[in-house]
């Protein structure tokens, strides 16, 4: 039954994705991958399109991933999914529990999440950076090097930090996508025409 | 009654516009609630918005959702809180169904195949970034340190040699370790107090 598969999943996402925006990116990762809804190639594709259009990543990933998978109702449960438990524990904290925020044993036990979840996004962007540059997902794979991948994330990631450094402020999301997406142009575009197609 | 419904709509719509219109996730939302809800139609209060920020933060599921579900609640009751996280939901529903309909046969396209290829090294470097802007803002405790170098070093590791061991875990480890430090911490301090006595 897709469509309860569909809820399951997104409502487990929806359940502990703490910290906003990256937050739940290794858990969506984990589970587009073992249920084989995408490739990791196909998840990097789709995070740019959620980070050039409006919304939370996941709920967008949920509407995406449903669509795909069973069609405007997969959707359609998917995003009810993700959005269900935010919807019932801020309505239980605004209607009753004001001040369970406050209690020293939640504040305790978010303390204790917080460096997870930063070392939960560093590490999959390593893991994706791996599989990007060397073609590496696990230690079975042979190395392979992607030269003009490295080439392009030492460009954006040397563009990217010189840009908060002298302009005090973050290179802005859509920017780097368009500048990566030209890049790509450049690099790989001819060695796909090259590259005999079905 | 006529007014409860006009402020349902008036919500659903306000929700529906800010869904529209939040690119780059979360906190960019937060400053066009502040904007729409505190300065314009002064249905909130400074400090009460501060508090929904923090409450929208600290629990699961992305911030617009969290902050939609609880103004609509604050405004306008269980009902309200309905009406503003469907109306913040509903744009990026129906512009990503859309997309999904297209997206393989825009991949198709030559050029956009090879510009893809940038691309997916550029949402590394986002998420790269993201990552390192949390670890920047984080307090340089002991405790933060080693949690956020196991936390690493366990995914990519599990990764490598195809472990299965969910997120879910690694998060639900981290609130059982955080209560356990608090509760040493307490504790300790107790029985200093009962010494000196």
């Amino acid at each position: 039954m897709i469509y309860l598969r569909l809820f399951l999943t997104f409502l487990k996402i929806g359940a502990v994705s703490f910290g906003g925006g990256y937050g739940m990116i290794s858990l969506i990762r984990e589970e587009v991958l073992s249920h084989g809804w995408l490739t990791e190639e196909q998840l990097l594709r789709f995070i740019a399109v959620s980070e050039s259009t409006p919304g939370p990543i996941a709920v967008n990933m949920a509407t995406f991933i449903g669509s795909s998978q069973a069609g405007f109702f997969g959707a359609l449960v998917a995003t009810f999914g993700v959005v269900l438990p935010s919807f019932i524990v801020i309505l239980l904290i605004a209607a009753l529990l004001k001040k369970v925020m406050k209690y020293a044993g939640v504040q305790a036990a978010l303390n204790g999440i917080r460096p997870v979840i930063t070392g939960l996004i560093l590490g999959t962007a390593l893991i994706l950076l791996l599989s990007a540059v060397a073609n590496i997902q696990t230690m079975h794979d042979p190395v392979l090097w992607d030269w003009k991948a490295g080439v392009i994330f030492a460009i954006l990631a040397v563009s990217a930090a010189a840009y908060s450094k002298f302009r005090k402020k973050p290179f802005s999301p859509i920017l780097l996508l368009l500048l990566s997406g030209v890049m790509g142009i450049l690099f790989y575009l001819n060695c796909l025409f090259t590259e005999a197609l079905p | 009654m006529e007014s409860g419904m006009k402020k349902l709509f008036n919500l659903f719509f306000i929700m529906l516009k800010i869904g529209l219109f939040t690119f780059g996730g979360g906190y960019a939302m937060i400053a066009l609630l502040e904007n729409e809800f505190v300065s314009k139609r002064r249905w909130m209060q400074t400090d009460e918005f501060s508090d929904m920020v923090a409450i929208a933060e600290s629990t699961p599921g992305p911030i617009a959702i969290n902050a939609a579900t609880y103004i609509g609640y604050q405004q306008n009751g269980v009902l309200g809180s309905a009406a503003a996280t469907i109306g913040v939901c509903i744009p990026s529903f129906v512009i990503i169904f859309l997309i999904s309909l297209f997206f393989d046969a825009f991949q198709q396209i030559r050029w956009v195949a090879a510009a893809f290829k940038g691309i997916q090294i550029g949402v590394v470097v986002l998420i790269l970034s993201a990552g390192l802007k949390m670890l920047r803002q984080m307090r340089k405790t002991i405790y933060n340190i080693v949690c956020v170098g196991l936390t690493v070093v366990c995914l990519v590791l599990c990764s490598l040699f195809a472990v299965n061991f969910s997120s879910v875990f690694y998060i639900l480890i981290g609130a059982v370790i955080g209560i356990g430090v608090y509760s040493v911490k307490r504790l300790s301090e107790r029985r200093k107090t009962e010494a000196k006595k």
